[in-house]
C-alpha cells in the first residue's frame, strides 16, 4: 500500500522522533569511547582522547574474551549451517507427517525466553555431570543458531523452482552432482547470509551463555560483569564499540548479499 | 506409495547388480547407485537429512527442557537443602505465596506496559515507512530499524545506563531545558520513581521498550504494506474522510501485525533477567527469580516451576493470537 502526496506533519514528527529514539543511544556509545572522564558517566564529556584504545589493546583479559567469543561463534555457526540446511532441505523438499512439528522444534529455542533454554541446558549438564568447557558453550549457541540458518535456507528453497533440479536430472546429472552444481550455488548466498547472522547472534549472546560457560568469559560475559560491577569504565566503552562493529559488519554484509541474490533471481518479491 | 514387490522397490536387499544391469549406466559408481536409491525412495533421503538436526534438537534441547520440567515436580528439603525426588505439587503451590505472586504480577504488568508503549511508538514509524517513504528514505527507515535490532543487546543496555545515570545525558538535558524540576517530581512519585532514573521502574520500562521496539515495528510495517491500495481508494470514493478510512479500513487490517509484534515484545520482556538487574529497582522479575533460585539458592525445583509460568502465559497468548490471525502477519 502506498499513498500519494505528503504525510501529515504530526505523523512525520512522530515517526522522526521514533527513529531518533532508536538511533541516538547507539551513537552515544561512540562518543563515550573518547571521553577523558574515568569514574563517572558525566555528560557532556570533559575532553576527548584516543588513549583508551591503546589501554584496551594491552588488556590480556579482553583479548582472551574476544578470542573465545570468535571461536565459539565460528564453531557454532559451522554446526548450525550443517544442521539448519539439512533441516530446511528435508522440510521444503517434501510433505511428510510431523513436518509442522519439525519447524516448531527448530523455532522453539528462540521463541521461548533465553533463560529457559539456559537453565534447562545447565540442569541437563549437571545431571550428566558434564564439566563446563568450550563445548558446553557451543552446545547452547548452536542450538539457537540453527533457526537463523534454517529460516534463510527455507526461504531460498521456496524460491528455487523445482524445474531446475528436474532439468539437471534430465541432462544426466545424478543426485550428488545436482546438489553440487545446481542446488548449492543457488543456496550459496542464503547460507552466507544465514551464517553471518548466526555468527552475529552467537557473538552477542549473553543469557544462555551465563548458564553454560562456568568460569570462562566470552566478550559479552566480560561486559556483563562490567555492567554489574563497573570498575574500568573507559575500557568498557571501547569494548562496546568493538562489539558493535564486529556484529554490524556481518549484518550489513548479509543484507547486501541477500539483496544482490534476489536481484539475480529476477527481482523476486 | 503402492505396495509393489518388484525388486527395484526394495533396494536394500538387492545384491550388487552387474554392470549395465540397471536401467541407467550411471548406476555403476557407488555414488550413482546411492543417488538412484534416493531417487526411488525420497522418504529415505528426507529421513537421512532429518536425523542429525532432529537428534541435536531432540536430545540437546527438548531433552534438557523435559529434564527441567520434571524438576518442577520435585521439592526441596527444608532442612538438608537437598532435592527430594518424591513427585509433588508443593513447589507449584509455592508460586502462589504472596511474595512469589508479586513477582509474577510485576513481570506480567511490565510486559503488558512495554507491549502497549512499543505498539504506540512503532505505529507512526511503520506507517510512514510503509505508506510514504520511497527511495533513500526507505533505506533510512530500513537501517534505522535494522541497526538497533541487530546491534549487541548488552551494548544497548549499556548505552541506556549512560543515558539514565544520575550525572548522565537525560538529567543534563532536563537541566539545560530548565525543566529539571519535572524529572525530580517524576522521581519523587511512589512505585515508578527512585533516587535516579537508572534505579527506577521508569528506567527498566524505558530500556525494555527501546530494546524490543524493532520487534514490533517489523511485523506492523509488513501488515501495513499488505493493505491493498484499492481498499483505501474505495473507502475515500465512498465518502470516508481520511480519519474514517484509517479507523475503519487501515487499523483493522494492521491489527494482526500489532498482535504478531506483541508476541515478541511480551515474550521477550517476560523472560528477560539482565535488564531489570542492571537498570531498575532491586525488586525481582520472573527471569531474575529463576536465575537466583537455580544459582545462589540452589532450589532447582522452584526455579523450574518459575520457568513454567512464562511458558504457560505465552501458550495462552499464542492461542489467543492465533484466533486473531496474527500468524499470517509474521
Amino acid at each position: 500500500m502506498r499513498s500519494e502526496g505528503r504525510a501529515p506533519l504530526p505523523l512525520i514528527i512522530a515517526a522522526g522522533a521514533g527513529l531518533m529514539f532508536l538511533l541516538l543511544p547507539l551513537l552515544l556509545i561512540f562518543v563515550y569511547a573518547f571521553t577523558t572522564e574515568e569514574r563517572s558517566y558525566v555528560w557532556p564529556p570533559p575532553g576527548l582522547t584516543l588513549n583508551w584504545f591503546a589501554v584496551t589493546a594491552q588488556r590480556p583479559d579482553v583479548w582472551r574474551a574476544l578470542l573465545l567469543s570468535v571461536q565459539v561463534a565460528a564453531v557454532s555457526t559451522a554446526i548450525a549451517l550443517v544442521l539448519g540446511t539439512l533441516c530446511a532441505a528435508a522440510v521444503s523438499g517434501t510433505k511428510f507427517f510431523g513436518r509442522e512439528t519439525i519447524s516448531l522444534l527448530v523455532i522453539l529455542p528462540i521463541a521461548l525466553p533465553g533463560v529457559i533454554t539456559g537453565i534447562s541446558l545447565r540442569s541437563a549438564m549437571s545431571l550428566f555431570e558434564l564439566p563446563f568447557s568450550f563445548w558446553t558453550i557451543v552446545l547452547g549457541h548452536a542450538t539457537f543458531c540453527i533457526v537463523v540458518v534454517y529460516n534463510n535456507a527455507v526461504a531460498r528453497f521456496r524460491r528455487t523452482s523445482g524445474s531446475l533440479v528436474e532439468a539437471s536430472m534430465d541432462l544426466g546429472a545424478d543426485g550428488f552432482q545436482t546438489f553440487r552444481y545446481v542446488i548449492l550455488p543457488n543456496l550459496g548466498t542464503a547460507l552466507l547470509a544465514g551464517g553471518m547472522l548466526a555468527f552475529a547472534l552467537s557473538f552477542d549472546e549473553v543469557i544462555v551463555t551465563t548458564f553454560t560457560a562456568g568460569q570462562q568469559q566470552t566478550l559479552p560475559l566480560w561486559m556483563l560483569e562490567e555492567l554489574i560491577r563497573p570498575h574500568q569504565r573507559p575500557v568498557t566503552n571501547v569494548v562496546a564499540i568493538v562489539v558493535v562493529l564486529v556484529t554490524f559488519v556481518p549484518i550489513l554484509f548479509a543484507y547486501s548479499v541477500t539483496r544482490r541474490g534476489e536481484e539475480i533471481a529476477g527481482g523476486g518479491r | 506409495m503402492s505396495v509393489d514387490l518388484a525388486p527395484t522397490t526394495r533396494p536394500h536387499s538387492d545384491p550388487p547388480r552387474p554392470q549395465g544391469g540397471g536401467k541407467s549406466a550411471r548406476a555403476i559408481t557407488p555414488t550413482g547407485r546411492l543417488s538412484d536409491l534416493f531417487w526411488r525412495r525420497p522418504a529415505l533421503l528426507v529421513l537421512l537429512m532429518l536425523v542429525p538436526p532432529a537428534l541435536w534438537l531432540g536430545i540437546v534441547y527438548l531433552g534438557s527442557l523435559f529434564a527441567l520440567l520434571l524438576q518442577s515436580f520435585f521439592s526441596i528439603d527444608e532442612f538438608s537443602g537437598l532435592i527430594n525426588y518424591q513427585p509433588t505439587l508443593s513447589t507449584y503451590a509455592q508460586l502462589l505465596t504472596p511474595a512469589n505472586l508479586d513477582i509474577i504480577v510485576r513481570t506480567v504488568a511490565m510486559s503488558a506496559l512495554v507491549t502497549l508503549a512499543a505498539a504506540v511508538i512503532s505505529f507512526p514509524i511503520a506507517y510512514v515507512a510503509a505508506r510514504y517513504a520511497t527511495g533513500r528514505w526507505k533505506a533510512v527507515f530500513y537501517l534505522g530499524v535494522m541497526l538497533p535490532l541487530w546491534s549487541s543487546y548488552l551494548v544497548k543496555v549499556y548505552a541506556w545506563k549512560l543515558l539514565l545515570a544520575k550525572e548522565g545525558i537525560l538529567s543534563w538535558l532536563f537541566d539545560q531545558l530548565r525543566i529539571g524540576f519535572l524529572l525530580d517530581w517524576w522521581l519523587a512519585l511512589p512505585v515508578i520513581g527512585g533516587s535516579s532514573l537508572s534505579v527506577s521502574y521508569t528506567g527498566t520500562f524505558l530500556v525494555f521498550t527501546y530494546i524490543w521496539l524493532p520487534y514490533m515495528i517489523l511485523p506492523v510495517q509488513a501488515a501495513l504494506e499488505r493493505v491493498p491500495g484499492n481498499l483505501v481508494d474505495a473507502s475515500s470514493d465512498l465518502g470516508a474522510a481520511p480519519r474514517q478510512t484509517f479507523r475503519h479500513v487501515i487499523l483493522p487490517l494492521a491489527l494482526p501485525g500489532v498482535v504478531a509484534g506483541s508476541i515478541f515484545t511480551f515474550s521477550l520482556t517476560l523472560g528477560d533477567y539482565i535488564i531489570p538487574s542492571i537498570i531498575g529497582s532491586s525488586r525481582l522479575f520472573i527471569g531474575q527469580m529463576v536465575y537466583q533460585q537455580q544459582g545462589l539458592a540452589g532450589n532447582l525445583p522452584l526455579a523450574a516451576a518459575f520457568t513454567v509460568v512464562p511458558i504457560v502465559i505465552m501458550g495462552l497468548y499464542l492461542w489467543g493470537a492465533r484466533r486473531l490471525g496474527a500468524f499470517n502477519a509474521l
